[in-house]
């Protein structure tokens, strides 16, 4: 996994909440078998047409919001599938933070296994922020230091420290995972002496 | 301290926890699909790694596999690949996979419970969001990413951090034509999309009890809808009996240990709940949705809501954005709602109880001639079981296109979809925008009420169809 570093970007705006994982890629995107290339089809719906020509007034198709890095959008977003092809077309298209009022769950995990950190804000932050995605001005988000910089203001954020830790050092959370392989392999032998049916039928 | 069901299989699947909470949770089962998996297996061959517990592991092919004739194979190349990629990985990774002739083949929801794959007590994963749906067997079940499906399968294990308890009581009993269906949608539209977000939802009170164990599943199955990392139903009776002699249960002296352990999962009388909601049954009628959201719900005698009415501006925003969506004006009946096509079936309501359901309805009925009406059984095996039944001809005779098993028109990934502004009365899960085909506009709907929108032509109530 990339690592994690401060960035610096208009933010995206899209004032719409209950974002669903359809929305953010649509199932026909859903039959590769890899995990690039999705950037194109980002928000497919709401940004070509039944021919597949660009809405030209789609935020994300226009200038300078096409090579944004931070989306901001309404409460809940990602909600509905488990398909992590959502973060991955957020990713591919360039976009490493999403900044929101709340989250779906999954969707909410699966960001912080792919890079891209998910920032909880109050509403009335959000809309301040709003205001620099409508005025094109680029705000900085810094994870390490849990801050956002705009014009002459700054807010705090929270973050779960061993998600940011993850996510700063780029690790691979299977191998921190394989670490503890003599304590899995303890349950096991536990679990199939006290649950045996787990294993033999 | 007093536990809560969930509180207690949480507790007895704990690896390992670090000082934050994070933990990390054994997994005793894992359904795998072709959609969600092919980047996963990547992943293992990249890095060397192997399947951990090849034998916790079922896989079946069920997104993407056509529902029409299938000896000619699937004609789409990007489904075909990703279905043949499923097969290549659990040959090679050596895990069970029901093919796409095998007659056990069905959406992955669908037949853990039917194969006994589903245990009471276990922590069951797969990548997919309606994966809550085995939560009725009393299981904590919860979709996951692809990365983390990678993740269990190298480690059988899943990092995760706690959620709340959040408890919703049905007391009471159904009505006639109401549903289990009609329970979970007038749930989420009480709760919101999501007001279950950052809990586990126990699902308890006397109607629960009295559901049978797919009715239960129904309602576990939405419970996502409602932002819910899982819900769950304490195991009882019904789900033993159910269980029992299904080809992947435990067996024999195993049967006993297992009904032991099985016997004594529920939450402890005095156990605390973070948040807790209440129903009556005699409240709920037979639902519809009119919106692109699962908690843009009315009950079939309502009308469609209009943004006026509405304080808050994102509500307001979103109403408008949906009726636009949905072709739909402010203070129509949703009875005077004409529709084109009906499907039957999903992972909610693809199960044999479902289809006997719809079949009552419509038997000797006709479905409206504009109509365009669908069944999908969830298995092969409720399949074979309707057809035994001879609810196929039920349908059949009525006007209604009788399908092989699969996920079909919920997603539509397969060439099962919906046309531009086409409407649909369907008994899957989700109404979002385009889920069903592009400008799609779904209306989700219990099994009986798909059916009696099959012969008016148009939403309508399912009680008007009851002898």
């Amino acid at each position: 996994m990339q690592k994690f570093k401060t960035i610096k970007s208009i933010p995206a705006y899209l004032p719409i909440v209950n974002i669903d994982t359809d929305m953010i890629i649509p199932k026909q995107f859903l039959k590769t078998i890899k995990r690039t290339g999705l950037g194109k089809n980002l928000f497919y719906e709401m940004r070509y047409n039944e021919q597949g020509t660009p809405i030209n007034d789609f935020i994300l198709n226009t200038t300078p919001f096409n090579n944004s890095k931070i989306l901001i959008a309404g409460k809940n977003f990602g909600c509905g599938s488990s398909r992590e092809h959502a973060p991955w077309a957020l990713l591919d298209f360039g976009i490493t933070c999403v900044i929101s009022s709340s989250y779906a769950d999954i969707f909410f995990n699966n960001c912080f296994k792919n890079g891209i950190l998910p920032i909880v804000l109050p509403e009335a932050k959000i809309k301040e922020l709003s205001e620099y995605s409508k005025r094109k001005e680029e705000i900085i988000v810094n994870l390490e230091k849990q801050k956002i910089n705009f014009g002459n203001s700054e807010i705090d954020f929270e973050v779960d420290q061993f998600k940011k830790k993850c996510l700063i050092e780029g690790l691979d959370d299977i191998a921190l995972s394989l670490e503890k392989n003599p304590k899995i392999t303890e349950f096991e032998k536990k679990l199939s002496s006290d649950k045996p049916w787990i294993f033999n039928d | 301290m007093p536990k809560t069901l969930y509180d207690k299989i949480w507790n007895d699947h704990l690896v390992n926890t670090q000082d934050d909470g994070t933990s990390l949770l054994y997994v005793d089962r894992h359904l795998v699909h072709e959609v969600t998996s092919p980047q996963a297996f990547e992943g293992l061959r990249n890095s060397n790694r192997k399947v951990r517990q090849p034998n916790l592991t079922l896989a079946v092919a069920d997104h993407n596999v056509p529902t029409s004739d299938r000896s000619k194979g699937i004609s789409d190349e990007e489904s075909k690949l990703q279905v043949e990629t499923l097969e290549k990985n659990c040959k090679e990774f050596g895990i069970k996979l029901f093919g796409m002739d095998d007659k056990r083949q069905g959406i992955v929801h669908i037949i853990g419970p039917e194969q006994g794959f589903t245990q009471p007590g276990s922590i069951i994963v797969c990548g997919d969001s309606h994966t809550a749906t085995h939560g009725a067997f009393g299981s904590l079940a919860f979709g996951i990413g692809t990365s983390e499906v990678e993740h269990v399968l190298a480690t059988q294990t899943l990092v995760q951090k706690k959620s709340k308890n959040f408890r919703i009581k049905v007391d009471g009993k159904l009505s006639i034509g109401v549903t289990s269906k009609d329970v979970i949608l007038q749930i989420i539209g009480k709760i919101g999309t999501a007001g279950g977000t950052g809990y586990v939802i126990e699902y308890a009170g006397s109607l629960i009890s009295s559901l049978s164990v797919e009715q239960r599943m129904t309602i576990c199955n939405m419970t996502i809808e409602g932002g819910a990392r899982a819900g769950l139903i304490e195991p009882d009776q019904k789900i033993f009996d159910y269980l029992n002699g299904r080809p992947m249960a435990p067996k024999k002296e195993n049967w006993d240990k297992a009904l032991d352990y099985w016997s004594k999962l529920k939450s402890d009388n005095d156990a605390d709940f973070d948040k807790e909601v209440t129903l009556d049954g005699k409240d709920i009628m037979p639902m519809v949705t009119w919106g692109t959201s699962p908690q843009d719900v009315i009950s079939i005698d309502g009308r469609i809501p209009n943004p006026e009415n509405e304080v808050d501006e994102d509500r307001k925003n979103s109403i408008e954005r949906s009726l636009k969506y949905m072709g739909l004006k402010p203070g129509t009946a949703i009875k005077d709602v004409k529709i084109d096509k009906v499907f039957i079936g999903s992972c909610t309501n693809g199960r044999i109880e479902d289809l006997r359901d719809a079949a009552k309805i419509i038997k000797n009925k006709k479905v409206a001639q504009h109509v365009y009406a669908m069944v999908v059984p969830g298995s092969g095996l409720v399949k074979q079981q309707a057809e035994q039944e001879g609810l196929d001809k039920v349908f059949k005779d009525s006007g209604f296109d009788w399908r092989e098993p699969g996920c079909s028109m919920c997603l539509a990934m397969n060439a099962d979809k919906l046309k531009p502004e086409e409407r649909c009365a369907s008994t899957s899960n989700r109404n979002f925008e385009g889920r069903q085909g592009r400008g799609g506009r779904t209306h989700l709907v219990s099994p009986g009420m798909a059916a009696a929108a099959a012969i008016s032509g148009s939403l309508d109530d399912v009680r008007k169809f009851q002898n």
